[in-house]
C-alpha cells in the first residue's frame, strides 16, 4: 500500500486538473464551432465593419477640421481611432446574445444542455470565439487606419491591442448573452439592443476625453467597462497615447467583469431552454 | 438493489405548473431497462415538460424523477453522461456537416479523443448518412436530419434515449426510415427508448409499453396489445387513444407549442 497521505493529495489535486480539462475541451469545442460558420459565411464580417470606416472617414475626418475637442498634442482622429476600435468591439458583441435565442428556437442549445458539457465553457465558448470576431475588425480597422494616416504604434504593443479586443468583445458578448438569457425573445431584445449601445457609447471616453463630460457622465463613463478598453487601446494603439487609468487597472476591469459575467451567465443560461 | 433491478426511469409524484397551468400533474412512471416505451398524447398534454424534466432540461415544481438510478435535480451531471437526446425541433447545426455536428457532441459527451473519429464513423454508417457526413447539413433532407440527430444522441452510448416527437413533419417515406433505424436501435440490447407522440400508428408500430397521457397525467398504461384488448374487441389505437382520453382531441397545446410545430415543419419543407 502506498502512503495514505501522498496518495490522497495527488487524488485530492486529480478531480480539479480533470475539471479544468474538460473545461477547456468543451471551451474549444464550442469555439471550433463557431469559427467554422464564421469563416464559412464571412459576410458578417465585412458588413460589420462598414459602420467603423464611416465613423473614421466621414465623422473622424469633419471633427477633426472643426479642432472641437481638447485632445491635447494628440490629433483628433489618432484620438477617436481607438474608440472606434472599441466601438466595433461593443457593436459587434452586444448583438451576439441574439444567436443563443435563436439557436434555442432551433433546439440546438436543449441539445447541449442536455450533454454533460460544463456551462460555464459553452458561455466561454462563446466569448472567446466573440473575440476571433473582434480580431477581424482590428484587421480591417488598423487597415483603414493605415491609409488615413494615422499614427500608429507597432511591435509587441500590437499583441496588446489583440488581448484588449479579445477581452472586450468577450465581456460584451457574455453580457449580451445575458440580457438575451433574461428577455428571452428576438423582438424583446433587438430593442433592448438598440437602447443599450448607444449610451454605453456615448457615456464613454470613445470620441471624446472624460476630461470635457459634466460631472454627472464622468461618474458613468467611470463605471463603463468599454470606457478602460478604449483606454487601454488609446496607450496601446497610438504613438503618444497614454492611459489615464493605466494598462493594468484597464485590463483588471476587463477581466473581472468577464469572470462576473461568466458566472452570471452561467448561471442563467439554462433557463433560456425552458 | 442490483445494477440490473435499478430501472432506467423512475418517476414519482412529479409536477410541473407554468404560472396557473398544470402542465404535469403528480406524474408516477417506471420504466425498465430496455423497453422502448411510448409517451402518447395529443398536443399539450405534458409529453414535453415531461421529457424536458428527465433530460435535466426543466426543473419539477414537486416530487422526484430519477434515470438510472441518478435524481434528475441533484445528480443531473450523472443523469447527462448517461442519457441521449433528441429535441422536438431539427436540432442540428445547418451550418456545419454531418461529420462536424457528431464531432462537437462527440466531445460535449466525453467520448475519449482516441475513440471520436471511429464512434463518429461508426454513426454515420449506422445511420445510413456516410456518403453525405462531409456535406452541409443545410443540405439534408428532413429525414436524414433526424437520422442524424439519432446519431448525435446515441454517439457516447447512452442507457436513455429520449426521443420527443420524432418523426413530426416528416413524409411517410421518411418517417418510415426513421422507423427502421428505431427498430434496429431497439434490437440492440440494453438500450432503453423513450419516445413521445401523438402518431397511434408510430406508437403501435414501435412502442412494446405504452402511458397515454392526458392533462398532464398518465390515463392509460400497457402494451399496444393490453390497451387494445382493455378496449374492445377490434379496437385500433386510435380507439384505445379516444377511451382512455375521453375523446377529447385536445385543446391544441400552447401558442409557443404550435408555433415550434409549425417552424419544425417548416424546415423540413
Amino acid at each position: 500500500m502506498r502512503s495514505p497521505g501522498h496518495a490522497g493529495r495527488l487524488d485530492a489535486l486529480a478531480e480539479p486538473i480533470s475539471a479544468v480539462v474538460a473545461f477547456t475541451r468543451d471551451s474549444l469545442a464550442v469555439v471550433e464551432v463557431e469559427l467554422r460558420k464564421l469563416t464559412r459565411d464571412p459576410t458578417e464580417v465585412f458588413t460589420r465593419s462598414v459602420q467603423p470606416v464611416l465613423w473614421l472617414l466621414v465623422f473622424g475626418q469633419v471633427f477633426g477640421r472643426a479642432r472641437a475637442i481638447p485632445t491635447g498634442p494628440m490629433r483628433y482622429l489618432d484620438f477617436m481611432t481607438p474608440g472606434i476600435l472599441a466601438q466595433s468591439v461593443l457593436f459587434t458583441s452586444i448583438f451576439y446574445g441574439i444567436a443563443i435565442i435563436w439557436e434555442r428556437d432551433l433546439g440546438i442549445l436543449q441539445k447541449l444542455l442536455v450533454t454533460p458539457a460544463y456551462r460555464g465553457a459553452l458561455v466561454f465558448g462563446k466569448a472567446t470565439s466573440a473575440g476571433v470576431r473582434g480580431i477581424a475588425q482590428t484587421v480591417i480597422i488598423y487597415a483603414v487606419a493605415l491609409a488615413l494616416g494615422i499614427h500608429l504604434r507597432f511591435g509587441a504593443r500590437i499583441l496588446g491591442v489583440l488581448v484588449a479586443v479579445v477581452l472586450g468583445s468577450a465581456v460584451f458578448s457574455t453580457f449580451s448573452l445575458v440580457v438575451a438569457c433574461i428577455v428571452k425573445t428576438r423582438e424583446r431584445f433587438m430593442g433592448i439592443g438598440q437602447v443599450l449601445t448607444m449610451p454605453l457609447f456615448f457615456a464613454s471616453n470613445a470620441i471624446y476625453p472624460i476630461d470635457m463630460m459634466p460631472s454627472w457622465l464622468k461618474v458613468v463613463a467611470r463605471g463603463n467597462p468599454l470606457t478602460y478598453l478604449v483606454d487601454a487601446l488609446r496607450s496601446l494603439m497610438i504613438e503618444g497615447g497614454q492611459s489615464v487609468f493605466g494598462l493594468g487597472i484597464d485590463l483588471a476591469v476587463q477581466l473581472g467583469a468577464l469572470v462576473v459575467l461568466v458566472l452570471v451567465a452561467a448561471r442563467i443560461y439554462p433557463t433560456v431552454a425552458r | 438493489m442490483t445494477q440490473e433491478e435499478i430501472p432506467a426511469i423512475e418517476v414519482s409524484s412529479l409536477s410541473r405548473s407554468f404560472g396557473d397551468l398544470v402542465a404535469v400533474d403528480r406524474l408516477d412512471l417506471t420504466v425498465a431497462k430496455g423497453v422502448f416505451f411510448g409517451l402518447l398524447g395529443s398536443n399539450g398534454a405534458g409529453k414535453s415538460t415531461t421529457i424536458k424534466m428527465l433530460t435535466t432540461l426543466l426543473p419539477p415544481t414537486s416530487g422526484s424523477a430519477r434515470v438510472v438510478g441518478f435524481d434528475v435535480v441533484g445528480q443531473a451531471r450523472q443523469v447527462r453522461r448517461r442519457i441521449g437526446y433528441v429535441p422536438q425541433m431539427l436540432s442540428a447545426d445547418a451550418g456545419l456537416t454531418g461529420g462536424e455536428n457528431l464531432m462537437l457532441l462527440a466531445k460535449l459527451y466525453e467520448v475519449p479523443r482516441a475513440e471520436r473519429s471511429a464512434r463518429t464513423a461508426d454513426a454515420l454508417a449506422f445511420m445510413g448518412l456516410t456518403d453525405v457526413g462531409g456535406r452541409l447539413v443545410k443540405t439534408y433532407s428532413g429525414g436524414m436530419i433526424r437520422r442524424l440527430e439519432i446519431a448525435q444522441a446515441l454517439l457516447h452510448r447512452p442507457v436513455v434515449v429520449f426521443l420527443d416527437e420524432p418523426t413530426v413533419g416528416l413524409d411517410p417515406v421518411a418517417k418510415h426510415a426513421v422507423w427502421d433505424k428505431l427498430r434496429e436501435l431497439r434490437s440492440h440490447v440494453g438500450t432503453t427508448v423513450l419516445l413521445s407522440t401523438h402518431d397511434m400508428e408510430e406508437a403501435d408500430a414501435l412502442c412494446e409499453r405504452i402511458a397515454i397521457m392526458h392533462q398532464g397525467r398518465v390515463v392509460g398504461l400497457g402494451s399496444p396489445a393490453e390497451l387494445k384488448v382493455a378496449v374492445g374487441a377490434d379496437a385500433t389505437m386510435d380507439d384505445v387513444f379516444v377511451h382512455f382520453t375521453g375523446g377529447a382531441v385536445g385543446e391544441g397545446g400552447t401558442y409557443r407549442e404550435v408555433a415550434r410545430t409549425r417552424r419544425t415543419a417548416r424546415r423540413l419543407g
